[in-house]
């Protein structure tokens, strides 16, 4: 495998990860993985199914602990945190889930609204005005702010998703799988939002794909996750010419080469 | 396989429940006093369970008083004691039968709702999202239903109370010819403090225990629809289990001698 290249010469990351391990039972998702984005960079982690993408995020959310290693945010080791001091963090983050993950019992205005009422303390009417033009943002009429999630098509749900990620106006945004489940056109417009969005806010931006083609419009450098660590990071430029022959599997999607698909849990 | 092995390894798992259990509901308490408080979301459950849960809790009652103001006179008539009627009824339905029965009526519509909307929210990244919006679980999903479960029940139950004793009355007065004067007067003679008061610390318990059950098994539910369906009945049968097991607690520390 060849060595990923070094990142963030010259500045500190916006966020590093270091030596980072997590297993569930015997299974080692992540194997000493490390990883560090700088400020204002877009970097999407591929890798196939399996492969720790999720948890990877989840690690630095603080929605899993790590067994071991460190997760550094603005140069502050946020392992652990406590309850109160986690929440602080997490006003600095959005996140777009890959379903989305809207609330059911709100409308889809106080879902946008949700993080500047509830984190912000925001009041409800100043929090709808902001809500309707994060919506118009990602081009959703106001009207559809009175809707409820489940009145809404899968490309609607992502972008009300994208919306209320970019409400709070955050330093980072995660985004996990964006476009899977999406017809290639929606998934080229969300592509394009994100891409808007993320600039406009001047935010830093970590996505998980295997969505080569939304890797390639979203990113400003690839790295990709193979036997939980990154085993090659890089401008998007150079994706393909790594040299490295599991990128070079990965991105052409073929069945021969290095990565063996495992058809059985072992 | 060892069967030795296999009991000690279902001990080990069932230990490890009722720790991870404990853990949760000792959490879910001492958020009860920690801000940040949601009063909209424990509102709604106010609502939900309490206002919502009157029919079903009326009804049961009230055909319970019935049953029972017969029961009782079927039973009593051969030693001669019908005028004791509206003492069993009312003993009965203030002390056992309107906190037990109106717990396990609100265990099956509400610890079944918790289960399933939270456990639905867990698989679909919907409690992950709270977090990553800077909003405790916690605090803003389990602490709502846990307080209005021990505040509601009480209500629902004494509601239950007077309907319960109703459906005797009608039984004693329009089937089995009481004075309807007596029957009040006989049951009012009955009614002691300690008896709605025990009532009303059961249905406490009893509202806590179910929203605790619906809550924890709805949280830590994996697996999609399955695993959804899965800690709906269970948080329906242990809370059902739990209030049975409580009730002969409550009832020990009020009336043992």
């Amino acid at each position: 495998m060849s060595q990923h290249q070094p990142p963030t010469a010259g500045r500190r990351p916006k966020i590093a990860l270091s030596g980072l391990h997590k297993a569930f039972g015997p299974k080692h998702v992540l194997n000493g993985l490390d990883l560090e984005i700088a400020e204002g960079e877009s970097v999407v982690v591929i890798g196939g199914s399996g492969t720790g993408k999720s948890v990877l995020m989840k690690c630095i959310l603080g929605l899993l602990d790590p067994d071991r290693g460190t997760v550094h945010v603005d140069g502050r080791d946020t392992t652990r945190l406590s309850g109160s001091e986690r929440d602080r963090l997490m006003r600095h983050f959005g996140m777009l889930f890959q379903g989305a993950a809207l609330f059911d019992s709100l409308p889809v205005w106080q879902n946008v609204a949700f993080g500047l009422m509830q984190a912000k303390g925001m009041s409800r009417g100043e929090a709808k005005r902001i809500a309707l033009s994060k919506l118009a943002a990602v081009g959703l009429e106001p009207a559809v702010g009175e809707l409820w999630p489940a009145e809404l098509s899968g490309g609607m749900r992502k972008r009300v998703g994208l919306a209320r990620a970019i409400a709070t106006e955050p330093d980072i945004i995660f985004f996990d799988e964006p476009t899977t489940g999406l017809d290639p056109i929606m998934g080229d417009v969300i592509n394009d939002l994100i891409v808007k969005c993320v600039r406009e806010l001047g935010a830093t931006a970590l996505s998980i794909t295997h969505d080569m083609a939304s890797a390639r419009k979203i990113a400003d450098r690839i790295a990709m996750i193979y036997g939980g660590r990154i085993i090659w990071a890089g401008p998007v430029s150079d994706i393909d010419r790594s040299g490295n022959p599991y990128v070079d599997q990965f991105i052409n999607g073929r069945a021969e080469g290095p990565i063996k698909m495992q058809i059985r849990e072992e | 396989m060892n069967p030795l092995a296999h009991i000690g390894r279902a001990f080990s798992v069932f230990l490890y429940g009722v720790g991870h259990f404990v853990i949760f509901g000792a959490r879910g308490l001492s958020h009860c006093f920690r801000p940040p408080f949601y009063p909209a979301q424990l509102g709604r459950q106010l609502i939900d369970i309490g206002y919502y849960s009157l029919p079903v809790v009326g009804m049961t009652t009230l055909f319970t008083g019935m049953v029972l103001a017969l029961q009782a006179y079927s039973g009593i008539t051969k030693v001669g004691a019908e005028t004791a009627i509206p003492t069993i009824v009312i003993v009965a339905v203030t002390r056992e039968l309107a906190p037990v029965l109106a717990g396990l009526m609100v265990a099956g519509r509400i610890g079944a709702s918790m289960a399933a909307e939270i456990g639905t929210m867990r698989v679909t990244e919907q409690i992950d999202a709270l977090t990553t919006l800077s909003t405790n679980a916690m605090k803003y999903l389990v602490v709502p239903r846990l307080i209005a479960g021990a505040l509601m029940l009480p209500c629902l139950v004494l509601v239950g109370d007077i309907i319960g004793t109703f459906g005797g009355f009608l039984i004693g007065v329009y089937k089995l010819g009481f004075n309807p004067s007596t029957y009040l007067g006989n049951s009012w003679d009955a009614l002691e403090a300690v008896g709605v008061i025990s009532g009303l610390v059961k249905a406490s318990a009893f509202g806590f225990a179910i929203a605790v059950m619906g809550c924890y098994h709805g949280y830590n539910s994996r697996g999609g629809a399955q695993g959804v369906g899965a800690a709906t009945t269970n948080a329906v049968v242990s809370a059902s289990i739990l209030i049975l097991i409580l009730n002969y607690i409550i009832t020990e520390l009020f009336f043992s001698r």
